[in-house]
């Protein structure tokens, strides 16, 4: 009759040491991750301070890059992101999360420069003639 | 239709089919789940953060700029101190899965160390700026900037207070599985900060030099 | 140190001017609470109910008990939040023709700022947070949720908060700002005294406890829903208040953040969004409304639950589209993020961004609609019964549909710029929160009552309450649409073209109609108590429901289930009495509780205190509070036995007692 149950019953783990799902840590894993966090802390630092890319808009998107690769580094290696803990609901609920993230930042910028760019063109240095003739 | 409320289970007509359980029911234990959900949220209060940040913080109202003060060689020894206190925490999650208490306890103050010397850095940097007249009044950018950096201290401060909360919790009642359970919260909580060091260092002081 | 320094740095900004003596309005209204408070205190004292409140009530972690007090407390907020509604449309009505009406601009405008933030905060947020709370658990067949101490803690704080809101009628003032309190009104410039800071901590204190009731009531859902309930077993109210919770974990950190830079601005002198140094306020309103808009959905889509499992079970039939209705909820949680500007499209952020916000808060009505016919369809030939809970699902069909539609008008921004600010916007808003909001938890009150207490509402003042808020609802708010296209604006005191005065007079009428409503369903509970034996359910099962929590007994048991439920249908407990699945009697085993705490309440009490602080500049005492709070907070977490068992025996006289009821009743 349990295994009936059971059979149903993905979510009700009866291992009680493991109930959180995650898998137990390696100091490789870790040792890994710390070496990828140092190396990819490294680069943009370097790269910044030691003026290697001189235009700064390529240099942003580079070391906005590595940012974000590092993110992933972190969540992989020390946060033990992965598709089965919790059943998978920490991975979705991440997921939901960064899209959340993106949107607020992406978004308010997006809204925010172009409030400027209209209400306060005089902030602006590159108003474009049209653009002069659109003001309020 | 309300005689089969009575009915004993002994009727029940299907026999293959089973309603209700005949052993205890253990949910799996939220804990882990519940902390990570929070995380993100706090995560949502960083990315507020961050968008003010990103669109407040070229507003220098005639004041400094990054370029002007942020002093990378610090910062670059203040990410060193962080992704350190990672590392140690990470070697304190490895004793205590081998149940090693004593190891596990010296990790974790090593770690709280770590963390103390990062604050203390950071502390330095921010009375720097205050005492130069750049001080979180001075402009959106300062007043983003300060609030930023701020917070993430606050989360950091809040972390070792919870450290060393578990230390005397673990040093009290050992490896329980309650106990357990909180050092893998705090460890979330550790590295979830570490993650967004990665976005401040790179969004707030890297990009904040450049020209 | 000398007196005045002292009682400085004691006391603050608070001093005697503070208490509103001169306000003949707040003065009777203090009396009167005064009055009311004491002699509900004398009352619990002469019975002696202090020792069982506290017990049974204050320090429960049981999420039944907490829901019940979560909509106590709604309803309790409601009469505030009405009251300032009842004063203004009162106000609105007298004041043409050089009449000034009885509401000086000054207090007028404390009013509408206190009508919002109560109504949307304290009523709407906990009534809903209430219903889901009691619910849930039930209807996945767990037997508590899956952090009751932090369940009780939430409870707590959302109540210190209300009751920052209530200190502020009698000590300083509110915020006379509008209800998202936008700078620079409500910078430090603009609003130098205490009443934007009421604002700030009150709900900050709340918004504390909402975001951990969200956390809470996800991990609940994910983790604890009975053997069998895949998420496509789900009963709809709970993934409606899965995805709510979604949006309250993902919106209100939004909130506090806003709002921790806003008293930044305040407290510390940065410049966030004051009008020189660099700062904006405009990002203000764009981080608010990224908050704002998600809200909107926190409060409608859990009702959208009520009313599917109100329509499927008066309609004796399985809900028409199950699945299209979740992934409707879905996507409706999802895009609440994507429609944030339409909430200020005439800041100028110019066509292209404009189109695009326009674009999405259309698309958004799409699976909104898609709900309503899923509501039809369920209906269509089915074997529809009249109960005040399908009255409320019907009346909201129509009401709702026409706000819906006044929505999707403001969504076209062209459209909006004739239209922002205006009465039109406040008859659009009015009619989706009390068309939808409103009407689904009275609906769901009334639908769950009888599972909370064991007996059923009273049917006919049921039907008067509907009736009057309906009528009501409609004469209130008709007028504004009206007005709204001629211009008139929001939040204005008085008027001089006696031309309007007669639509505002109309509109007092239907807000007197509303006030006959909420009468009804007072009286509705006081008549429902008195005739509580006519009433009786024994069953559990009053309205031949379909979910779990049906199968029960009502009032449920501390433990909910004397086993837990294995599912085999998303309507689980319909499927159960389908296939004569009668009740276990048999082989009861201990149950694992949590235990009662008062910790919770001991911390709210020092978060309301640390607010209260906070707004008076008493920084000695808030900081000392706030230690306070931190080490019970530290200390609490070294009690580790927070659990117990009810033993077998206990187990087996509950559910004996229950099968003799059951007996008994046929």
């Amino acid at each position: 009759m349990s295994a009936h149950i059971e059979s149903h019953d993905h979510h009700d783990a009866h291992d009680h040491d493991h109930d959180d799902g995650h898998a137990p840590s390696t100091l490789k894993g870790y040792m890994m991750g710390f070496f990828l966090a140092v190396v990819l802390t490294a680069i943009p630092f370097w790269l910044v301070m030691g003026k290697v890319i001189p235009n700064s808009q390529t240099l942003a998107v580079v070391i906005l890059t590595f940012a974000a690769i590092q993110i992933v580094v972190h969540m992989i290696y020390f946060l033990h992101m992965n598709t089965k803990a919790e059943g998978g609901w920490t991975l979705l609920a991440l997921i939901f999360t960064l899209v959340m993230v993106v949107i607020t930042l992406t978004g308010s910028i997006w809204v925010m420069y172009h409030m400027n760019a209209n209400m306060m063109p005089g902030m602006s240095h590159n108003m474009t003639e049209q653009q002069a003739k659109n003001l309020p | 239709m309300s005689d089969m409320h009575a009915t004993p289970s002994a009727a029940i007509a299907e026999q293959d089919v089973e309603f209700w359980m005949s052993k205890d029911h253990h949910p799996a234990n939220g804990t882990l789940l519940g902390f990570w959900i929070y995380l993100m949220s706090d995560c949502l209060i960083f990315a507020c953060l961050f968008a003010t940040y990103g669109v407040l913080g070229r507003n220098y109202a005639g004041g400094p700029s990054g370029a002007d003060l942020f002093d990378l060689p610090l910062v670059a020894l203040n990410t060193t101190m962080l992704l350190l206190s990672s590392i140690t925490y990470g070697f304190a999650v490895l004793e205590m899965q081998k149940n090693r208490r004593g190891t596990m306890m010296a990790w974790l103050i090593v770690t709280g160390l770590f963390g103390a010397a990062f604050l203390g850095i950071e502390m330095f940097e921010f009375a720097h700026l205050i005492h130069e007249g750049a001080g979180p009044q001075r402009s959106a950018f300062l007043s983003s900037f300060f609030t930023l950096v701020g917070t993430h201290g606050l989360h950091v401060t809040f972390g070792i207070v919870w450290l060393i909360t578990l230390l005397f919790q673990v040093g009290r009642f050992g490896l329980t599985p309650a106990n357990k359970r909180r050092i893998m919260c705090l460890s979330m909580f550790w590295h979830f900060l570490d993650v967004v060091w990665v976005g401040v260092f790179t969004f707030v002081y890297l990009m904040g030099v450049l020209p | 140190m000398n007196m005045p320094d002292l009682a400085k740095l004691i006391f603050g900004r608070l001093t005697l001017e503070a208490i509103p003596y001169h306000e003949p309005i707040l003065i009777g209204t203090f009396v009167a609470v005064a009055i009311g408070g004491l002699a509900l205190l004398a009352l619990i004292t002469k019975h002696k109910l202090w020792g069982y409140l506290w017990r049974e009530w204050f320090t429960s972690i049981d999420h039944k008990k907490i829901g019940i007090m979560y909509v106590v407390l709604g309803i309790v907020m409601l009469l505030r939040g009405f009251s300032d509604a009842l004063l203004m449309r009162a106000q609105q009505a007298v004041a043409f023709n050089g009449n000034p009406g009885f509401l000086p601009p000054h207090h007028y405008d404390q009013i509408f700022t206190a009508h919002g933030v109560i109504m949307i905060f304290f009523v709407a947020m906990p009534l809903v947070t209430g219903l889901m709370n009691y619910v849930v658990p039930l209807q996945i067949g767990a037997r508590d949720v899956a952090f009751p101490f932090l369940n009780n803690f939430s409870f707590w704080m959302t109540v210190a908060g209300s009751m920052l809101v209530m200190a502020s009628l009698f000590v300083g003032e509110f915020a006379r700002t509008g209800w998202l309190a936008y700078p620079p009104l409500s910078g430090l410039a603009q609003s130098p005294d205490v009443g934007v800071d009421y604002y700030i901590w009150s709900l900050q204190v709340a918004g504390v406890g909402t975001t951990l009731s969200g956390i809470n009531l996800i991990a609940t859902i994910v983790k604890m829903r009975a053997p069998g309930m895949s998420m496509m077993k789900m009963p709809i109210f709970t993934w409606t208040s899965l995805c709510t919770n979604v949006l309250i974990v993902a919106a209100f950190p939004v909130l506090t953040a806003v709002l921790v830079l806003l008293s930044l601005d305040r407290y510390v002198g940065t410049n966030f969004f004051t009008n020189d140094f660099g700062g904006n306020a405009m990002m203000y309103v764009n981080l608010i409304w990224i908050w704002g808009h998600p809200e909107v959905y926190i409060l409608v889509l859990p009702v959208f639950g009520v009313f599917s499992e109100v329509t499927s079970t008066f309609s004796r039939k399985r809900l028409f589209g199950y699945a299209s209705m979740v992934y409707a909820t879905v996507v409706i949680t999802v895009l609440s993020y994507l429609v944030w500007l339409h909430h200020f499209f005439t800041m100028g952020s110019g066509a292209s961004v404009n189109s695009f916000f326009g674009i999405t808060t259309m698309i958004i009505s799409i699976p909104t609609g898609a709900k309503i016919f899923n509501w039809l369809f369920t209906m269509y030939r089915g074997r529809i019964k009249f109960d005040v809970p399908m009255l409320w699902t019907v009346g909201f069909m129509v009401t709702f549909v026409i706000g819906g539609m006044t929505g999707v008008m403001l969504a076209v921004p062209p459209a909006d710029f004739l239209l922002h600010n205006s009465l039109f916007l406040i008859a659009h808003f009015h009619n989706v929160i009390i068309g939808g909001v409103i009407f689904g938890l009275f609906a769901g009150i009334n639908y769950w009552f009888p599972k909370a207490f064991g007996y059923r509402l009273d049917e006919f003042w049921g039907k008067c309450c509907f009736w009057f808020w309906l009528v009501g609802f409609w004469v209130a708010f008709m007028p504004l649409y009206v007005l709204g296209f001629m211009g008139v604006t929001r939040r204005m005191n008085h008027f001089e073209d006696p031309s309007l005065q007669i639509w505002f007079q109309i509109a007092a009428f239907g807000a007197f109609l509303i006030a006959l409503g909420i009468g009804s369903f007072l009286i509705q509970l006081w008549v429902s108590y008195k005739r509580r034996d006519e009433l009786r359910d024994v069953t559990g099962d009053p309205w031949h429901g379909r979910t779990l929590e049906w199968s029960t007994s009502s009032p449920p048991p501390a433990y909910n289930f004397a086993f837990t439920p294995v599912i085999h249908d998303t309507d689980a407990w319909w499927d159960m009495k389908e296939r004569n699945a009668g009740r276990r009697v048999d082989g009861y085993l201990p149950i694992h509780m949590p235990k009662n705490t008062g910790a919770g309440i001991i911390l709210a009490g020092f978060a309301f205190v640390f607010g209260f602080a906070m707004i008076w500049h008493m920084f000695l005492v808030a900081g000392l509070t706030f230690a306070a709070l931190l080490v019970t907070a530290i200390g609490h977490t070294f009690n580790y036995k927070r659990d117990y068992h009810i033993p077998a025996d206990v187990v087996a006289r509950t559910e004996a007692a229950r099968t003799e009821e059951l007996a008994a009743h046929v």
